[in-house]
């Protein structure tokens, strides 16, 4: 599904990312485990380019994502982000937070093809062979009453209903990351890429927050998860990678990784967190 | 003073004074309202411009431009910008600008001119106070539109500006005071404002004392209704950080 090949990143001189070469499968779930600096945040951040890598490639839906060239912004919709901090959308309630960029984009699209059936029709008129239009079944009511639709149902899959139309400032830390998950799940995407969801929880909501991880897991959605759960690492990984000094020190299955790992670094840090 | 007060009630009541003030009132609070709104729309442009990323080049000449322009208007005085707007601009381009008028309600060309300089001025002073305001918001933000696919100018609109705006409000109610109060410099170009109406009066009767008193007064007053009127803005841009 994602394809890395040899991806880099300098800040400046500061290299934070020294060839990575991996690939993400359709349904994978990899776990990027690692020192702090070792440039595993970096890695994930690279990956939908909310860091422009500085060399390399990401193969993603069959385009180069690290080319500037390429529509970054249609990517990202099939590449859900989950952030350490959050980032719920401060200026908006929880319903809106959810149903911005669907109902934003779609409308978009929506827009264009009206604008391009317009074109069409005009140049119709002088056309011998007349040019089809395109077909459109949606409207700007329909497209925000199925965005409303969507959105409340996953509301009420994490429990949170009641909490439609409150401002994210009034939620705990656990209800917003939870929020942002599924504001992430809304636009129905490929990937998602877990930027260490749990770091800046209270630990009583840590378990809720990997609760939804899990059940997502289970349900087969591909995922890149950066985070410092060991426990959870093991449990729902299919792939572990320990990064160190911004390149992959040793990959593996959570067995591998966990019980024989063979690298001395690996070995070093896992002695290190797991006491 | 009895005399000086009798000669005012006579010119501002008797003798319609109060008209002439009614209209530079309405061009004070024209030139104000509607230079805020073009500063506004101006300055959004300019901040959101110069807190692009700039790997581009296109940024990066639309960066200086914008530095350029602002770097023009703040350094200066508006009486200046005025001056030269109307006396070296407009003849040597040649262009006449129209007077548009409904019935009673006529607005001349020299009004015009103080809406488009007062713009002009306002938007390189909102552009600084929209930076300021842009970049006060978490970059998070920013990342979290991005991260669902919104482009940057549609994460800037609907995500990062209204909470920018949200926390430069009471700078720009200041920026909205300075605009009314520095219309009385208008009448350089032969706009009629408040300023200018009331020194007439003075000007035909030889009595100033009272004229520029209530001039005064009116001036509080408006500043002091509007100055009401943000702090409930405030209060209603308020509602997401609060508990309910």
């Amino acid at each position: 599904m994602i394809e890395i090949i040899n991806l880099q990143k300098k800040f400046g001189e500061n290299v934070a990312l020294n060839g990575i070469t991996t690939t993400v499968k359709d349904g994978e779930k990899v776990v990027v485990i690692g020192p702090s600096g070792c440039g595993k945040s970096t890695f994930l951040r690279c990956l939908n380019c909310m860091e422009d890598p500085t060399g390399g490639s990401i193969i993603f839906g069959g385009e180069d994502l690290a080319d500037m060239r390429v529509d970054i912004n249609r990517h990202r919709e099939k590449m859900g982000m989950v952030f350490q901090q959050f980032n719920l959308f401060n200026n908006m309630t929880v319903l809106e937070n959810i149903m911005l960029a669907p109902v934003h984009l779609r409308t978009k699209r929506l827009k264009q093809a009206k604008r391009k059936n317009f074109g069409r029709k005009i140049a119709n008129l002088f056309r011998k062979e007349k040019k089809a239009l395109i077909e459109i079944t949606e409207t700007k009511a329909s497209i925000k009453k199925e965005a409303e639709e969507t959105a409340r149902k996953l509301l009420a899959r994490i429990g949170l209903e009641e909490k439609a139309d409150v401002y994210p400032a009034t939620l705990s830390g656990g209800q917003k990351q939870r929020i942002a998950i599924i504001r992430s799940l809304a636009m129905n995407p490929q990937v998602i890429l877990f930027d260490e969801p749990t770091s800046a929880l209270d630990p009583e909501m840590v378990g809720e927050v990997l609760d939804l991880i899990r059940e997502l897991a289970n349900e087969g959605m591909t995922m890149v998860i950066v985070t410092h759960e060991m426990g959870f690492a093991r449990e729902v990984a299919d792939r572990v990678i320990f990064m160190s000094d911004g390149v992959i020190t040793e990959e593996g299955t959570p067995a591998e990784i966990f019980d024989n790992p063979q690298n001395p670094r690996t070995q070093h840090f896992l002695r290190a967190v797991l006491h | 003073m009895q005399t000086k007060i009798e000669t005012f009630i006579r010119v501002f009541i008797d003798e319609g004074g109060y008209r002439e003030v009614l209209v530079g009132l309405r061009n004070t609070l024209l030139i104000a309202v509607l230079g805020l709104l073009i500063g506004i729309v101006i300055g959004t442009v300019i901040a959101a411009i110069r807190v692009m990323p700039k790997y581009k080049r296109l940024p990066r000449v639309l960066d200086k431009i914008c530095q350029v322009y602002v770097g023009f208007f703040r350094g200066t005085p508006m009486v200046v910008q005025l001056l030269l707007f109307w006396y070296v601009l407009l003849p040597l381009m040649g262009v006449n600008l129209p007077a548009l008028s409904i019935g009673n309600f006529s607005i001349g060309p020299e009004v015009w001119a103080s809406i488009i300089v007062f713009g002009l001025n306002s938007g390189a002073y909102i552009s600084e106070i929209m930076r300021g305001g842009i970049l006060s918001v978490d970059y998070g933000q920013t990342e979290g539109g991005r991260s669902v696919g919104l482009s940057y100018g549609t994460t800037m609109m609907k995500i990062v500006i209204p909470q920018a705006v949200k926390n430069i409000l009471p700078t720009m109610g200041n920026e909205f005071i300075t605009l009314i109060k520095e219309t009385s410099v208008v009448s350089f170009i032969g706009a009629t404002d408040l300023y200018k109406t009331f020194n007439d009066m003075g000007s035909n009767t030889y009595e100033f004392m009272v004229p520029y008193l209530v001039m005064g007064m009116i001036y509080i007053v408006l500043v002091s209704v509007i100055a009401l009127g943000i702090k409930l803005m405030e209060r209603r841009l308020a509602r997401s950080d609060r508990n309910h």
